[in-house]
């Protein structure tokens, strides 16, 4: 796979996702979070009661609970904030029933074409509902499901009851509980034994309206043998004052499973992307997230894998990019539960322009997991004087046959790269773009081509973007 | 064609010591220079300054290419000009594929004025075209895909600055000691390709101790560095001469240069790149 590197196309004049649609919401909720809200939603969905009690109950827990005292500074007037819009009255099975102006949002995102060209299934989230969802009918035939958790709820509620907020309960955090009490969108997956997806899912996260919080919730289920690799991209125009991007991620992995969740997020640069992620991996499952955070204001995201039976792996790549106003505090989760689980985190963040990466990651091996086995690698590539990196490890392991190990390495970007690349005729920019890229390569390659290259355009962009 | 690089009564410090203390040379497209010289007495700095490293700081004199003065350039519009250095040690970039590095080096210097990151020599083009050149300078083409120098032995550090140059086509081309650290099956090898890719196709100055890349490619001029000066300039005999007798008469006939020399020896090791 070729990932040409500070690709060809021009993408120099303005960035792509920073456009406004004009579009009249079918309903909007007033701003602020109360009882009188989170009844309001769930009334609107049409919910069973059980629904409607649990969020009621994660808003009581939002409430008592007090903002993290530790990762980034989080200035957020929750009063402030839209909770729920929804975009229109019904969701379209073909790109022709979504507005007009909603389905112009995704052509210039380039959705449809993506799902032309190599995707399973797409869903297209605007605000807080899911527009546009499909799946190819081969992949229905064989009983997988790839729907809106709304409809999930509906069509499919003894699943979608059973696992429901049993990875990450409303207590988990405040966010984890505000998303428990407003939740909408998101999407439900359900993969049946053996089956294996061969093309990625992928789902899209619009923000379009100003003050505007997304609170997707997404659940899934990888039955016994089956495997699916499901992408999330994320992005919002730029408003003058902040919004919040708060979602639940859910994922269930059965015995010899395998699944890989691929996160594309370039939030614009004024949104809070407060994220919870987990996913448990039974026995020889396989659970992998890549997690690439080039956007928002403040991210706080730690995707997680519970390695609950022997044989279940568990691997974390991130990358992280901040730019001027940026802070990306973003890391991974290990926990190795049973014995003969091994676990990976692969980490690299690069901060510029007075932005601010942080990895914050935490191995834990549980009494009884013997045998088990994690390697931590976290490399930072700090490209100025005035931007900042830091690594908090934190390590735990009360097991003691077992083997772990940590590198970490922080580097400027090195005057003697950029001299010997200069010499060669590039410029000071294609050089550290040249290099930064270099830095991400091991990450990248990972990646469909598809997304390879689009992110490598996101690299280029924000390495143009902030001058100065 | 014909091309000239002159260098001017040129000063160069680094980190505030002096180095470089008025240097002349003029060199022609086409010409072979041998520049050789004690440890410390300032050959590196000479090509640095040419290639315009940031941390040599020329204080005085100038660097003309073809009558334009190009002693503040930046190192991109250097190379871009035909000026271009085969480092004794270059340095790895991780992650960046020696075809990618190459193809959008080439593009920058075969077509200076396009708008930057715009139109790379073709995929196609650009292939068929390194993997000719890799074909005559017996580089593996799996070269193609390794990171820049990442993990490169000594040998192939040396054969992918030559692939460089090969690629780049210079109008003057310095080369600082490539023979060094090299056995002598590998440096005989260097030695034929340069001559290959080098000899009336550019203007050479060969930075070395050793004869063996002279051998292959016999100077028309032999510079002798002491002391931050050329104290001495001759024809291919005055190469052999350093080779077989060393610097003895040199350091006896420039007493004042040879001072100089120890002085900057013992100021700092360091600075002897």
């Amino acid at each position: 796979m070729s990932t040409d590197i500070a690709s060809s196309e021009s993408i120099g004049e303005i960035n792509k996702y920073d456009f406004r649609t004009e579009s009249k919401a079918f309903f909007k909720a007033r701003k602020g979070v109360d009882a009188e809200i989170v009844n309001q939603i769930s009334e609107m969905k049409n919910e069973p009661e059980w629904m409607r009690t649990y969020r009621l109950k994660a808003l009581e827990i939002f409430n008592s609970k007090p903002m993290p005292s530790w990762g980034g500074a989080i200035d957020i007037n929750f009063q402030d904030i839209y909770y729920y819009l929804k975009p229109t009255d019904k969701q379209g099975k073909t790109w022709d029933e979504v507005p007009q102006e909603i389905k112009d949002t995704f052509d210039k995102l380039g959705i449809p074409e993506a799902e032309k060209k190599f995707l399973s299934g797409v869903k297209a989230q605007f605000e807080s509902e899911v527009v546009y969802g499909s799946l190819k009918q081969d992949l229905a035939d064989q009983g997988v499901i790839f729907t809106d958790t709304d409809s999930a709820i509906r069509d499919y509620p003894d699943l979608v009851r059973e696992y429901f907020g049993t990875i990450i309960p409303s207590t988990d955090n405040k966010f984890a509980a505000l998303n428990s009490a407003v939740w909408s969108g998101g999407s439900f997956i359900y993969v049946p034994k053996g089956v294996k997806i061969e093309f990625p899912l992928q789902a899209y996260f619009r923000i379009n309206a100003e003050n505007m919080g997304q609170f997707e919730r997404t659940l899934i289920i990888v039955d016994e043998g089956a495997s699916v690799h499901y992408v999330e991209g994320c992005t919002a125009p730029m408003y003058t004052s902040e919004s919040l991007h708060s979602a639940v991620v859910e994922i269930i992995c059965k015995r010899g499973s395998r699944c890989r969740y691929t996160t594309i997020q370039n939030w614009a640069n004024n949104i809070y992307n407060l994220v919870t992620k987990r996913a448990v991996a039974y026995a020889d499952a396989t659970m992998e997230w890549v997690d690439g955070n080039l956007g928002s204001k403040l991210t706080m995201k730690y995707p997680a894998v519970y390695m609950l039976e022997p044989g279940a792996r568990g691997e974390i790549l991130s990358i992280a990019f901040a730019s001027k106003g940026q802070h990306q505090d973003a890391g991974a989760k290990l926990v190795h539960c049973a014995p003969h689980t091994t676990g990976q985190i692969i980490s690299k963040s690069i901060s510029k322009g007075g932005g601010r990466s942080s990895y914050r990651g935490l191995v834990k091996v549980e009494k009884g997991a013997k045998k088990s086995k994690c390697n931590v690698v976290c490399d930072a590539l700090i490209l100025d004087s005035k931007s900042r990196s830091d690594t908090y490890p934190y390590i735990e392991i009360l097991e003691q046959d077992v083997s772990v190990g940590h590198e970490a390495s922080v580097s400027r970007i090195g005057e003697e790269q950029m001299f010997y690349l200069m010499s060669r005729g590039l410029s000071n920019a294609e050089a550290s773009t040249m290099i930064v890229n270099g830095f991400i390569e091991p990450l990248v390659k990972e990646l469909p081509m598809e997304y390879a290259v689009e992110m490598n355009r996101l690299i280029q962009l924000q390495m143009e973007g902030s001058v100065g | 064609m014909s091309h000239i690089l002159r260098i001017e009564n040129l000063h160069v410090a680094v980190d505030g010591k002096a180095i470089l203390r008025g240097v002349n040379l003029e060199m022609k497209f086409g010409e072979t220079h041998a520049m050789m010289g004690p440890n410390g007495s300032g050959k590196s700095t000479l090509g640095l300054a040419i290639a315009g490293h940031p941390n040599y700081v020329i204080t005085e004199g100038t660097i003309t290419l073809d009558g334009e003065d190009i002693t503040a350039w930046e190192a991109d519009q250097r190379a871009r000009a035909g000026i271009f250095m085969a480092f004794q040690r270059p340095v790895a970039i991780p992650g960046v594929k020696t075809a990618d590095f190459l193809r959008h080096a080439a593009t920058n210097v075969r077509r200076p004025d396009r708008k930057e990151g715009e139109d790379l020599i073709p995929m196609r083009d650009f292939r068929k075209e390194l993997k000719a050149k890799m074909s005559q300078l017996k580089i593996d083409t799996e070269f193609a895909r390794r990171y820049v120098n990442d993990g490169f032995s000594g040998g192939e550090m040396k054969r992918a600055e030559i692939l460089t140059m090969a690629m780049l086509s210079p109008k003057f081309s310095i080369l600082d000691e490539t023979d060094s650290g090299l056995d002598a099956d590998a440096v005989k090898l260097a030695s034929a390709s340069i001559a290959e890719i080098g000899r009336d196709k550019m203007g050479l100055l060969i930075i070395t101790h050793h004869d063996k890349l002279l051998e292959h490619n016999p100077p028309q001029f032999t510079h002798v560095m002491l002391g931050g000066r050329i104290v001495e300039t001759g024809g291919a005999e005055l190469a052999r001469e350093l080779h077989d007798h060393g610097y003895e008469r040199i350091r006896k006939t420039y007493p004042d240069a040879e001072a100089a020399n120890q002085e900057m020896l013992a100021k700092e090791e360091a600075v002897v790149v």
